[in-house]
């Protein structure tokens, strides 16, 4: 039975993991050091999220994705331009920060009225996807709180697979502790998965997409709403970079033996 | 907490009396894990430091007087659970409704729970559904001057944030391994039941099983001493200008076995398998470390042909003692993160290790 899903992604932009990082304090609260002038990506379990997204429209014909990401309305242009020629999407901008200092909170209740949004939603074909944590805030709250806001109870965090059977049920793979995954079977949309790592490589640049992709991306930058986070009763007494810089032994002239030797010591130790 | 209200001309500052919920689920045999133990010494010892705060204890699962036996000398004042075969299961719905219900029974102001997988996927939805704010992967509760702090890491795990909310009722999911475990004494403890009504609509997800690799086949364990962290320059061409996959991967195995060590990988040499490189085939992205991996807890780490920030940095924010093996002395990203750096082919050092330690009888 194939099922046409609308397929929402939740995605935003964060800075390359490259980057140095450093915090400092601004009036509306801890940034990044010229934050601004950091190269950003795509936030890479929300990547996965869109490539699991897109390879399952390949499998279920009829199905659409949106890409509904908050940020700076520049950065996510600059993002747009390479994430574009991955996968095909329609994008749903929201023109605000993406600092991982905001309040989840407000962040899911943007995303949520956004999604509500969307013309034509039909809740019953919804699959709502995202990252399981982000690499900014990586706080893994933000899904839940969409699946809350629209009525989504059927949820499942640390997916790495989803496999639709023939009866139109899903079957879920989640991660659980000690390397294991968690089964479960959900009887059908709506239903909310926010992604690790999947299965599948990043695609590759394809211009055709991009080119496709383009003519809702810039549009949908233009008409992105401003949106405010405010992060009211939220107060950090402090953000530092952790101190703790070790002094290195180098140990250069011993053999493999040795070190081998002393190695083992310490392990029993 | 003193907590400001009402507008800039009118405003009141009043005292409110914390209730500390510690939120646990059992596990199959009915017991509480270690982590729910962590969260109860962490609740205990903000309850300590709270003047005029209450402990109490919220239980799911089929049947939850086992674990509430388990802890009864604790400090809590009151135990509350919701049980049945409903709640045995690992899942959103019911999740979520048994912990919302418990949140309301007791009256929390302060939820702590610890963040395992099943807790991780509900406490955000149940703060969304009592209009109150979660907290995950915190690593630290403390409370001075009436005022709750939580320590929680930002940028995976590149810096370390203290802050404070003025919402209730606050979620606090607590990392597992970050604290120390409780060691109150059982006893018998009474358990207050908390109805809850599931809908069908709490059913349309069932848990159909657990998937895992073999035994002898589980390189992921949480409880190792040391984890031992792979890198790329495995599978790269040695000196000989050949690569030695099935050396390498007979050296790997062969550590783990003999040492039970926990197994970690860089990002780069677990997305290999996806680029059809050749790979090293027990490695999966579950055993990825670092910016999009995880970040383990153990007491010891030992990398091996790595070179980057991946496992050196962030992949280890959580490991004590950390030695590194490497052909680079200038490794950047091993100097100043790791206590010992080994300048030396891993190929060498690791089958001498595998060596010693059967010789030593570790296995």
């Amino acid at each position: 039975m194939s099922i046409a899903y609308q397929i929402v992604v939740c995605g935003s932009i964060v800075p390359d993991p490259l980057q140095t990082l450093e915090p400092v304090a601004s009036p509306a609260g801890p940034a990044l050091k010229n934050e601004m002038m950091l190269p950003a990506v795509l936030d890479p379990w929300a990547g996965h999220a869109l490539y699991e997204a897109s390879n399952l429209v390949k499998n279920q014909p009829g199905s659409k994705v949106w890409l509904v990401s908050l940020g700076p309305k520049a950065k996510l242009q600059q993002v747009m331009m390479t994430v574009a020629q991955k996968v095909p999407f329609e994008l749903v901008a929201l023109d605000g920060p993406a600092s991982g200092f905001n309040d989840a909170t407000e962040t899911a209740a943007a995303l949520a009225e956004a999604i509500n949004a969307i013309p034509g939603l039909d809740k019953s074909r919804l699959l709502v996807f995202g990252g399981w944590e982000s690499a900014s805030r990586g706080a893994g709250a933000t899904m839940q709180i969409i699946g809350e806001r629209l009525g989504i109870v059927d949820q499942f965090q640390g997916v790495d697979q989803l496999t639709v059977n023939a009866d139109g049920s899903m079957e879920i793979l989640e991660r659980i502790e000690g390397g294991k995954h968690q089964v479960s079977k959900c009887a059908s949309a709506p239903a909310l998965l926010g992604w690790a790592t999947g299965n599948l490589p990043e695609p590759k640049n394809n211009p055709q997409v991009g080119m496709v992709n383009m003519r809702t991306v810039m549009p949908a930058l233009q008409k992105a709403r401003p949106t405010k986070l405010t992060s009211d009763g939220l107060t950090f007494a402090s953000v530092a970079l952790p101190k703790q810089l070790r002094e290195t032994q180098i140990v250069k002239d011993k053999s493999p033996d040795d070190i081998a030797q002393e190695i083992v010591e310490w392990i029993k130790k | 907490m003193d907590q400001e209200i009402g507008t800039a001309k009118h405003t009141k500052t009043f005292q409110i009396m914390e209730t500390i919920l510690v939120l646990a689920h059992t596990e199959n045999n009915g017991a509480l894990a270690k982590s729910a133990r962590e969260a109860l010494h962490a609740s205990a010892t903000l309850h300590k430091s709270l003047a005029g705060s209450k402990l109490v204890v919220g239980l799911i699962g089929d049947n939850v007087q086992i674990a509430a036996n388990s802890i009864a000398a604790c400090l809590a004042t009151k135990y509350f659970g919701v049980t049945g075969a409903d709640f045995s299961q690992s899942r959103y719905a019911t999740d979520a409704t048994a912990a919302e219900a418990i949140c309301k029974a007791a009256q929390a102001t302060v939820v702590v729970a610890p963040a395992t997988s099943r807790w991780a996927r509900v406490l955000p939805g149940v703060a969304a559904r009592l209009g109150g704010r979660a907290d995950t992967h915190v690593t630290g509760v403390a409370a001075a001057d009436g005022k709750i702090s939580v320590n929680r890491w930002y940028y995976r795990q590149r810096m370390e944030g203290l802050l404070t909310r003025t919402q209730r009722p606050w979620l606090i999911g607590i990392d597992p391994g970050s604290q120390t475990p409780c060691d109150c004494g059982a006893g018998t403890a009474m358990v207050e039941m908390v109805l809850v009504n599931l809908t069908d609509a709490a059913r349309r997800t069932t848990v159909v099983g657990i998937r895992e690799p073999k035994a002898d086949a589980q390189t992921i364990r949480p409880d190792a001493q040391l984890l031992f962290v792979t890198g790329a320059g495995w599978t790269k061409k040695q000196a000989d200008g050949q690569t030695h996959l099935p050396e390498a991967e007979k050296l790997i195995l062969g550590f783990l076995k003999q040492s039970r060590a926990s197994l970690g990988s860089s990002k780069s040499l677990v997305d290999q398998s996806g680029e059809g490189q050749a790979v090293l085939p027990f490695l999966s992205h579950l055993n990825q470390v670092g910016q999009t991996g995880a970040t383990p807890r153990h007491a010891k780490g030992l990398s091996t042909c790595c070179h980057g920030e991946e496992p050196h940095t962030v992949g280890w924010r959580f490991i004590g003692e950390r030695r590194a093996i490497s052909l680079d002395p200038n490794c950047g990203w091993a100097r100043g993160k790791a206590d010992v750096l080994y300048v030396a082919d891993a190929f060498a050092v690791i089958a001498k290790v595998n060596e010693l330690l059967a010789a030593a009888g570790m296995a």
